[in-house]
């Protein structure tokens, strides 16, 4: 059977060529200058010291940590009652439910988003934070519910009635039984909403109006318009980093909360 | 009391399903409000001032729009393919791999996964151009192919981990070639696992806009690179999302009731 293993050597090569050398590369772009040909390159930290020394940058930085952060937390606060109500539900409704709440994951996110543009013309005295604050939290919120939904669902049903048995009430069965257990599925449900509304750039584009520069906007820029490579390179390599961060944080609550 | 309890019971479960019905109309708005204007005779996107059918004839005699259209499809199909195709024969590969060598990989395949879209886009990106590859219809199918391939992977592994290796062993030792094993006993098991990779493959390049916009150059676009790079308001637009969710979900409903129809087959045909 081992003779299989042969089997995954073109996948193997493939991510060695298309994922593995084209990190690398981002990498080498990040910590070099000197234009964008490979062969003359000097190695420099230059790029990311120009990055955290422009105010700027750092106000573009912050503000695409809050727009995630907030994005996050209203799909949690709305969210987690929609989950909790579906797991309540006969199970025949909770798949009809869940296929519902899935179905529109399924439509293109940028005809989504025109739609929400065409949406908030009948309320243009809004924000362009607040109409980019409703486009995130409507691309993300089916990922959170159904993440939620998953882990209250697999929740053992007579840990529930122990608790009632005990005395407690409904209340007090939520606060400490099915909440605690229901903690990895929100933290599943914050990987899958906050590390792609901090690289969004589609969203505020398309809501925001051209004002509204998030991070993902500016890497975009430097890449597309600017050129410059080395230090689009180094913007990417930040925010990578940053979403490392928040995972291994994330992570970190998680092992906190099981314990 | 007990009346009071019943009353309060009732009052909660009005709640529950109040509640519901507001996420799924909120969810469910844009679709709705899109699908309402594709048939407004105004280019108005406030008021609805009547029914005509105008916005669907401008979609059809856009060029653009539907050569948009036609490279989504063709791209869409050859990822779906070749992905599903390379991440089968991969997952198979790794289930029976060393569990250092197949834990490497996995992190390694699921780097796409987990970073974001433009992540992966610039280092594409930075790849094609450095090799001084132009950037075309090429280099964009293949990077759908890369960020395909993680799906159809996490899709299929786990379900051929779930297999009985005495089977496929037992095929051999029967006689069987290794390939015959592979077709006549692996592959008929792990189908249903391999089909909802390939759908999900399928989606995912459908859908894409960020690697695409980066890896495609200047002489392909897909619909969500259209749509991004319009200058004005298209209510045209609205027709096109109109016909592709009508088509979506009818695509859903035939995957999700081609293995009921399956089993009530079989089931007939035990009896």
């Amino acid at each position: 059977m081992k003779s299989f293993f042969r089997m995954s050597y073109p996948y193997i090569l493939w991510i060695g060529f298309f994922i593995v050398a084209p990190m690398f590369m981002i990498l080498l772009y990040a910590v070099t200058k000197g234009g964008n040909n490979t062969l003359t390159f000097h190695f420099t930290l230059e790029n990311f010291g120009r990055f955290f020394s422009d105010p700027d940058f750092m106000r573009v930085l912050w503000t695409s940590l809050r727009i995630a952060f907030i994005t996050t937390v209203v799909c949690i606060l709305i969210g987690y009652p929609a989950a909790l109500f579906i797991a309540n539900l006969s199970e025949r409704k909770q798949t009809m439910m869940i296929l519902l709440m899935t179905l529109p994951m399924w439509i293109n996110m940028l005809l989504k988003t025109y739609a929400w543009r065409g949406i908030l013309m009948n309320f243009d005295d809004l924000s362009s934070e607040i109409k980019v604050f409703i486009g995130m939290v409507y691309d993300f919120l089916p990922y959170m519910i159904i993440q939620i939904h998953t882990a209250i669902a697999k929740l053992d049903r007579e840990l529930l009635t122990a608790s009632y048995d005990l005395g407690a009430n409904k209340w007090q069965s939520f606060l400490k039984v099915t909440l605690p257990l229901s903690v990895p599925g929100i933290i599943s449900g914050v990987t899958l909403v906050f590390l792609p509304a901090v690289s969004s750039f589609v969203i505020p584009k398309l809501l925001g109006g051209g004002n509204y520069v998030l991070i993902g906007t500016l890497i975009e820029n430097y890449f597309l318009v600017a050129g410059d490579w080395n230090f689009g390179s180094a913007i990417s390599l930040i925010m990578a980093l940053i979403i490392i961060a928040a995972m291994y944080v994330t992570r970190k609550i998680d092992r906190g909360a099981e314990e | 009391m007990n009346e009071m309890k019943a009353k309060t019971r009732r009052e909660h479960h009005f709640f529950r399903t109040g509640y519901l019905i507001l996420v799924l109309l909120f969810i469910y708005l844009p679709i709705a409000y899109v699908m309402l204007f594709s048939f407004n005779d105004s280019k108005s996107m406030i008021n609805f001032s009547g029914f005509s059918l105008r916005w669907y004839e401008e979609m059809i005699n856009n060029q653009d729009m539907l050569e948009s259209l036609k490279y989504t499809v063709i791209i869409a199909v050859i990822a779906t393919v070749v992905s599903t195709v390379i991440g089968t024969v991969a997952a198979i590969g790794l289930s029976k791999a060393r569990k250092i060598i197949r834990t490497v990989i996995l992190e390694i395949n699921n780097l796409p996964v987990l970073n974001p879209d433009i992540v992966t886009a610039i280092g594409l990106m930075l790849l094609f151009l450095s090799l001084k590859i132009r950037r075309s219809i090429v280099t964009m199918t293949l990077a759908h192919i890369t960020f395909c391939i993680p799906y159809v992977i996490l899709s299929v592994l786990p379900k051929l981990r779930q297999l009985d290796d005495n089977v496929a062993e037992a095929a051999m030792d029967l006689g069987a070639t290794p390939v015959k094993a592979l077709t006549k006993v692996i592959i008929p098991q792990i189908y249903p696992a391999i089909f909802s990779g390939a759908l999900i493959a399928f989606s995912m390049s459908f859908d894409d806009f960020v690697i695409s916009y980066f890896t495609a150059g200047m002489d392909v676009q897909n619909i969500s690179m259209f749509v991004y790079s319009m200058k004005r308001f298209n209510p045209a637009v609205n027709a096109l999302s109109a016909v592709i969710v009508v088509v979506v979900t009818v695509i859903l409903i035939l995957a999700n009731l081609i293995p009921v129809l399956r089993d009530k087959k079989i089931n007939k045909e035990e009896v």
